[in-house]
């Protein structure tokens, strides 16, 4: 069978220009009219350490970044120890001759070991030696005969009108990259006929901003932390001219806080973190909850627990998530699959926020979240549904904000609506909004008014049970195997999927993109022809099975955890398939 | 001239449930006589408090008000202002709420300068949790706490803490009273920029010794001194004062004032639109917004 597909890794220490290099080499790849995928393996370091990224780049819809790379560019030594070994067969690795040296004994069969003075070259151009990885960049791009004018156009991006000679001078590298490569026995032809259609290309917490912008948010309070950092970045400087205001504060609590403010002043209001700061916003979000405030909350998990590892990917936060708060409070939780997803249910989330005046979590990982994917183009003609407000105007005796209501949800009132004026408080109230925690509770007519206000609360759990995405099952109904499994792990779990099927292996794959309130009705329907389950999470106690066991009673027969930091690949979820149909 | 409003329209129904004495009531009465000297619409303040005996003050008001968790009442005020700086914002709540748990939000929102009012009632004491140390409790003081040698901790000095942060209107005023307290509550609602009005407010149950007689042996106005609140130094040589350098005289009154600093809201450039809640929601042009991603 004909390749249809292609698999670039670079790798280095922190500061040599990986990910710059593997950020040109992803654009050049969606220039050429290729679905394309990318994963970043990075350290918690700046300059040093080991860091390298890989590209898949395919002629068909790709679902993973792929595992075995085609070509390999090594910075660095260490880079060689660690990758050589993985290279396909027929493919080559590049590697500076000064100073990298490569083990032939550790290498596959008809692998290409093309040492390059790729420091030599780049000082030839100019005395600065960094533009080594540009040369490296050139080599690659020749092997595998993309278009070169995609790399001018990928640096001119970089660069932009600011520093042509820089353009010119990094377009020169690449070239004696190409060259030298040409000298070198030329590329590998592969034979893909790139279509050269330019595709969009953005990492998921991108897709998260573009929805959040389709959807009209307008505040975004922000503390960095990995990898939800990027969320903040590009909003500060898109958010804005969009009239967004984008505030970095002082810690995670400040920002829940401040989003739960604008939030209750009448705006569409988000915050973004991972799960340390999703640790500290539990108490503000519950306070969300109470004083029926709607915001959009992102978390985008990474290796717990505590600062764990800070780079690396997981699902470890779904618990989290769930049980946010002291007490119980309405939420809805919704778990992407993809950046289009990431886009879509964004957008969505602020709809359900206003419409159940409640807090929505958006839950991602890092993998999901930095990753650039290829994507159709997003839709901004997004449905904006901005909930039930108490009419504007005329004067209202005896306002009721919490009006008891039987889908739970009240009439809104934001301050500067003349007549309405009442006092969210995070004290349980009445539909006044007056405290029966201070005078009232134990007061029998209280105890009783308590229990309506909790109730008509908690209704709101219906509605957005029905309001939003059920989960869904793929593939063929009769499969042997049912794949279960929530968010990121969507792309490997699919070509899993596929690849079982070409050894003569049904499996399916029932999916959830709304984790809470559960489709307990939904999902019990789809269990029913399942014959055997695979259940694949990343994280260790199987946070979502225990959840779909006590929402249906059901339990998977097989289950895999991961949780070593890196994401699912299709192999191994395709050997976790194989062990349990043997 | 007729008035709008009357002094009983921002009255709410509710009534105080603060204990009989409590410097509360003045409190609350002196930013009733603020508002109604300003003639404030009061649907367009809001009045967002945290948690304890005076973060109750909202309910018994005829604004909207956000009552908050505790110490975090400050980051929901701003993020409101954010969304629509029309409001008028002030922000109520005692020493445990904003210089014990919510100190490292009352440095951040004065160093930028928000146009917020902020008035803390300061009792030196942890009042409905019947009793504790302060932030503010005096040093040897004893508390339920600190039941054997008394409070071994320093006091924080608001005053100075908030010169050094970038507050712009520092005033310190006593629920005994109430008229002066109202005239810097006013003063500070119309300043352009972040007022700290820290307010000597007695509880009579748990603090025996912060009580109103004595503040009333001790305290002395400012404004009578001829201090001069555009010096910062002088603030500061004021300002510790009391508890610091000396128990006998504690200094009411203005500290410190600066109209000419920016605010947030003047610097941040989203606001240039105007005020984010009545802005349209969507992109204009997402092909633009798009174009970097091709």
């Amino acid at each position: 069978m004909a390749k249809r597909d292609l698999v670039f890794r670079i790798g280095g220490a922190a500061g040599d220009g990986v990910s710059s290099t593997a950020e040109s080499f992803a654009k050049i790849s969606a220039r050429s009219g290729m679905h394309t995928w990318t994963y970043s393996s990075y350290q918690s370091v700046i300059r040093g350490g080991h860091v390298w990224t890989q590209i898949r780049g395919g002629l068909d819809p790709v679902l993973s970044h792929g595992v075995d790379p085609d070509v390999v560019v090594c910075l660095n030594q260490q880079t060689m120890d660690v990758h050589q070994g993985q290279v396909s067969e027929g493919g080559a690795i590049v590697y500076d001759v000064d100073g990298t040296k490569p083990d032939p004994s550790k290498v596959r069969g008809n692998v290409r070991l093309l040492g390059i003075p790729l420091r030599k070259k780049a000082q030839s151009l100019s005395p600065n030696a960094l533009m080594r990885n540009t040369v490296a960049l050139g080599a690659a791009v020749r092997l595998f005969d993309l278009d070169f004018r995609h790399v001018e156009s990928a640096f001119k991006d970089i660069w932009g009108d600011k520093k042509p000679e820089v353009v010119q001078q990094n377009i020169a590298a690449a070239k004696l990259g190409a060259t030298a490569v040409e000298e070198m026995g030329g590329s590998l032809n592969l034979g893909l006929a790139y279509p050269n259609e330019p595709k969009y290309l953005m990492t998921g917490n991108e897709a998260i901003c573009l929805g959040a912008l389709a959807a009209g948010v307008k505040f975004l309070a922000q503390y960095p932390m990995t990898p939800a950092s990027s969320i903040l970045h590009w909003m500060a400087l898109h958010g804005p001219p969009h009239g967004v205001v984008v505030k970095q504060v002082e810690d995670e609590l400040a920002a829940m806080n401040m989003a739960v403010g604008a939030g209750f002043a009448g705006v569409r209001s988000m915050t973004a973190t991972s799960g340390g700061g999703f640790s500290l916003m539990v108490e503000a979000i519950g306070q969300a909850g109470m004083t029926e405030t709607p915001l959009v909350a992102i978390l985008v998990q990474r290796s717990g627990p505590s600062t764990g590892l800070p780079t690396k990917t997981e699902q470890g936060d779904l618990n989290l998530a769930l049980g946010a708060g002291q007490g119980d409070w309405p939420r809805a939780i919704l778990a992407p699959r993809n950046p289009e997803e990431c886009f879509r249910l964004t957008a969505q989330a602020f709809n359900l926020a206003e419409i159940y005046q409640t807090p929505i979590i958006l839950i991602s990982d890092l993998y999901l979240g930095e990753g650039y994917r290829t994507v159709e183009k997003p839709d901004f003609n997004v449905p904006i549904v901005r909930g039930m407000s108490a009419a504007n105007g005329a004067e209202v005796k005896d306002f009721k904000r919490y009006l008891l209501t039987e889908s739970g949800v009240s009439p809104r009132a934001i301050p500067g609506m003349k007549g309405y004026q009442f006092v969210a408080a995070t004290d349980e109230h009445m539909e006044n909004s007056e405290l029966i925690s201070d005078v009232l509770a134990g007061i029998p007519e209280y105890v009783a008014e308590r229990n309506r206000m909790h109730e008509k609360r908690m209704r709101k759990l219906d509605g957005l049970r029905k309001d939003t995405p059920p989960p869904e099952l793929w593939g063929p109904e009769d499969a042997d195997l049912t794949l279960i499994h929530w968010g990121s792990t969507w792309g490997a779990a699919h070509e899993a999927i596929q690849n079982v099927e070409a050894r003569g292996i049904r499996v399916n794959s029932l999916e959830f993109p709304t984790l809470f309130p559960f489709h307990t009705e939904a999902t019990l329907g789809l269990l029913k022809n399942v014959k055997q389950s695979l259940a694949i999470e990343g994280n260790y106690t199987g946070q979502f099975t225990r959840l779909l066991r006590a929402e249906t009673g059901y339990k998977p027969d097989h289950f895999f955890g991961k949780y070593d930091g890196e994401p699912f690949t299709w192999r191994d979820i395709s050997d976790k398939i194989m062990e349990a149909v043997a | 001239m007729k008035l709008e409003f009357e002094m009983d329209t921002y009255k709410s129904e509710i009534k105080p449930t603060w204990c009989p004495g409590c410097g509360d009531f003045a409190v609350l009465r002196a930013l009733q006589m603020s508002i109604h000297a300003l003639q404030l619409e009061p649907w367009n303040i809001l009045v967002v408090s945290g948690i304890g005996c005076s973060s109750n003050l909202p309910h018994f008001l005829s604004t909207y008000g956000f009552h908050a968790i505790h110490g975090r009442a400050l980051p929901v005020a701003e993020g409101a202002k954010l969304a629509n700086p029309d409001l008028q914002v002030i922000v109520t709540g005692g020493d445990g709420d904003g210089y014990g748990i919510g100190v490292g939000h009352f440095i951040h929102a004065m160093r930028r300068n928000f146009d917020i009012t902020y008035l803390v009632m300061n009792n030196q004491i942890y009042g409905l949790t019947t009793g504790q140390a302060s932030p503010t409790s005096e040093k040897g003081m004893k508390t339920k706490s600190t039941p054997i040698e008394g409070v071994i901790e320093n006091p924080v000095d608001p005053i100075s803490l908030a010169l050094a942060s970038g507050a712009t209107y520092v005033a310190r005023a006593f629920s005994g009273d109430v008229k002066g307290m109202a005239e810097l509550v006013k003063n500070g609602i119309q300043h352009h920029g972040f007022s700290l009005i820290d307010c000597m407010s007695p509880c009579v149950t748990y603090n025996k010794v912060n009580t109103y007689d004595f503040f009333r042996e001790r305290v002395y106005d400012l404004q009578k001194e001829n201090h001069d609140t555009s010096d910062m130094k002088a603030a500061f040589a004021k300002a510790i004062e009391w508890p610091f350098v000396a128990r006998d005289r504690i200094p009411l009154g203005l500290f410190y004032r600066n109209e000419n600093v920016p605010t947030y809201e003047d610097l941040e450039p989203a606001l240039k639109k105007g005020s984010p809640v009545r802005q349209p929601l969507g992109v204009e042009d997402p092909d633009e917004l798009l174009s970097e991603f091709l």
